[in-house]
């Protein structure tokens, strides 16, 4: 030990001595961290430029851009969309006159699932939890007057992401913007379906097969879009731990790149498309460790496992979204504050866009005052708080450093098991990553309500309350206007010319060395309707059969 | 011994949100009743044939994704229409309050917003349970 280390501890030691006198006459409250204060020797590894380097520069924990904020803020990206595509797209120029810089589409299940709004298993989802896309006709509606060579756009889509990029990119072109100049993200994250979100169509190989040809289509025709959004968030949302979290996307992560290098990709031709998706929750400190943390895994992954060159691709750039599932039903402008904590844990992580939740979504859809307090929230963060002034604000911490090593260590140990078990795609089909989600969501609910965890308005400093009027309610009647619309289309279109689209991309799914991005993207120009092409992958591909077990 | 309460934990619908479920799945076995978890995405159709051969006595349904005012009674009606007069329906998730007097007439017992303890479920359950 060093001369200064010593120090340190003897100091410590004294202080240690004194606590125990104060703790009989004060004593703790229960359920806190096990460690009370953190000083220099809990920091194992000391090697500044090791473990923290600078902003820009491996391994990335300080940031990932040398200027950070101090550039330009993150992107203000509310997540929206319900009802038809002409509302959508009036919420859409809302926000953009409102001064949000991305847009950040949200679908409606039967679009996530492949399914046209007249399906009969659509019955009662249209338009509800985002709004409907059919076929390239709502698509141009969607964004009528929005000019795609400005905005950044992401689309929470994953199964039939393929299918809505490529009616992005035939809408672009209609505006006259040709695909090398779209920025976007599509979420396009399989693997979290299966393990925490639920809207999965085909099995695990050819969504792997339909992921690995977007990044080469992409890499080779639209190579500012961000070709997936690997996700943490739902993840997160299904009940994990923040180490869990990361862990889990970070093995999804390396899944994807083992495929796309075993489809001939060349590492540093696709990795720097790779993006984020994390989860701000409410532990503040926690929650900024965590971000610190991923980046610098994923920089040693890229590097040392998959022998990236180019620093892009070792770059773990990152969306977060405040926690939805922390909102509360009760006293629900609390929420707000609980927004505001989050997003502060997003900024001093280091995030590159950032959603804020709006205080009445445990009730119902947010109305579009609680969705101008939420991008408020962002504002007054960015403009009024100082946090976004410095880079890596927190960095130097003795208690941030140690749950940054922390977590790293715990999620390293979870990715080494899961490489064990076989690589995420197997951990998944084994149920080992949703049991592991399910045993800490249950955990979190029973420490809930023993009052172990503390949750402002529901299980202490609870009032009685009346109900929130002036929610957020979609037309009932958007089903039929959705079908109604649907039926005029197809009968105004080439029918012919959409079955020999749909036929050729059946011959195409039955060839594995094909992309299949040109073909969708030739349907999708025909107005083939989403339901009809995936009709299509459904015949060839097969559909995914979950195993629960509780 | 007696025979112990079975339950059907049900998703209806195309949504994806299994937490609640999953969670409400366990603290009911843990109270001590068969539980039977459909998994996701299942029609009403599905549901109501489930609860027949398992010959539940209870179906607990969630949605979080606003299909609940369509989702619901259809359940509560094929239920009915096999013949299972006595099963008790409830639902939960992310329902607005004014949604809960409709479906409480359409026939779900009692509706669990975020933030129920899973307790006052298993409690409303042996209290209602025929």
């Amino acid at each position: 030990m060093s001369n200064e280390k010593e120090k340190i501890q003897a100091g410590l030691d004294t202080y240690n001595a004194s606590v125990d006198k104060a703790i009989a006459k004060f004593p703790e409250r229960g359920h806190l961290p096990e460690q009370r204060l953190y000083t220099p020797l809990d920091i194992e590894n000391d090697d500044y430029n090791e473990q923290l380097g600078y902003p820009g520069m491996y391994p990335y924990t300080r940031g990932v851009q040398p200027t950070m904020y101090r550039g330009r803020f993150w992107t203000m990206r509310m997540y929206a969309g319900f009802s038809t595509a002409e509302e959508s797209n009036k919420r859409y120029r809302y926000l953009i006159e409102s001064g949000a810089s991305g847009l950040s589409c949200a679908f409606d299940l039967p679009t996530q699932i492949g399914y046209d709004s007249d399906d009969p298993i659509s019955e009662g989802e249209v338009g509800k939890v985002g709004v409907a896309i059919d076929s390239l006709a709502d698509m141009e509606i969607l964004f009528d007057k929005i000019d795609l060579g400005k905005v950044s756009t992401s689309m929470t889509i994953n199964a039939p992401a393929s299918v809505l990029l490529a009616m992005y990119i035939a809408v672009a072109e209609k505006q006259g913007v040709t695909p090398d100049q779209l920025k976007g993200t599509i979420q396009n994250d399989i693997l979290k379906e299966y393990a925490a979100r639920g809207t999965y169509i085909f099995p695990p190989r050819p969504s792997m097969r339909l992921i690995t040809n977007i990044f080469e289509y992409c890499s080779k025709n639209v190579p500012k879009w961000n070709t997936i959004s690997i996700s943490g968030y739902h993840i997160r949302e299904a009940g994990s731990t923040a180490a869990q979290e990361i862990a889990f996307t970070i093995s999804d992560g390396i899944a994807y790149v083992e495929a796309a290098i075993k489809a001939g990709l060349d590492v540093d031709a696709f990795a720097g498309r790779l993006s984020f998706f994390w989860n701000a929750h409410n532990n503040l400190l926690e929650e900024v460790a965590k971000f610190r943390a991923s980046r610098r895994i994923w920089a040693k992954v890229m590097k040392e496992r998959f022998h990236a060159k180019n620093s892009k691709s070792m770059k773990l750039r990152f969306h977060t979204q405040t926690a939805g599932s922390m909102l509360t039903a009760q006293q629900p402008n609390n929420n707000i504050v609980r927004v505001a904590l989050q997003t502060a844990a997003a900024v001093m992580g280091g995030t590159q866009s950032l959603h804020t939740n709006s205080r009445d979504e445990a009730l119902a859809l947010p109305t579009e005052e609680s969705v101008m307090i939420a991008l408020r929230t962002q504002q007054i963060v960015a403009y009024e708080s100082g946090l976004a002034d410095v880079i890596d604000p927190l960095a130097g911490s003795y208690y941030v450093e140690a749950m940054t090593d922390r977590i790293e260590k715990e999620a390293m140990e979870y990715i080494k098991k899961i490489d064990e078990i076989g690589g995420a795609v197997t951990a998944i089909e084994k149920g080992y990553i949703q049991k592991e989600i399910q045993d800490s969501a249950y955990k979190w609910q029973m420490d809930v309500e023993k009052g172990a965890r503390v949750i402002v308005g529901v299980n202490k400093f609870q009032i009685e309350e009346k109900p929130v009027e002036g929610l957020l309610r979609v037309d009932a009647s958007v089903g039929e206007k959705q079908k109604e619309k649907l039926a005029k289309m197809k009968a105004g279109r080439d029918n012919e010319a959409v079955k020999k689209s749909l036929a050729d991309l059946k011959e195409a799914c039955k060839d594995e060395n094909e992309n299949l991005m040109p073909h969708i993207l030739a349907a999708v120009k025909t107005y083939a309707t989403l339901g009809e092409i995936c009709g299509v992958m459904r015949e060839v591909f097969g559909e995914y059969e979950a195993h629960t077990t509780l | 011994m007696e025979k112990r309460i079975r339950v059907l934990v049900a998703k209806p619908g195309l949504d994806g949100h299994d937490r609640g479920a999953k969670v409400v799945a366990r603290a009911l076995r843990d109270a001590g009743f068969e539980v039977i978890y459909t998994g996701l995405r299942q029609t009403p159709e599905q549901i109501a044939e489930a609860a027949l051969q398992e010959d539940v006595n209870v179906i607990a349904m969630s949605i979080l994704s606003g299909a609940h005012p369509h989702l619901f009674p259809k359940v509560v009606d094929l239920v009915r229409s096999k013949g299972m007069k006595d099963v008790l329906i409830i639902g939960g998730g992310v329902i607005p309050e004014g949604d809960i007097p409709a479906l409480k007439e359409a026939g779900i017992a009692a509706v669990f917003t975020p933030g129920t303890p899973t307790s006052d479920i298993v409690d409303f359950i042996n209290e209602h349970v025929k």
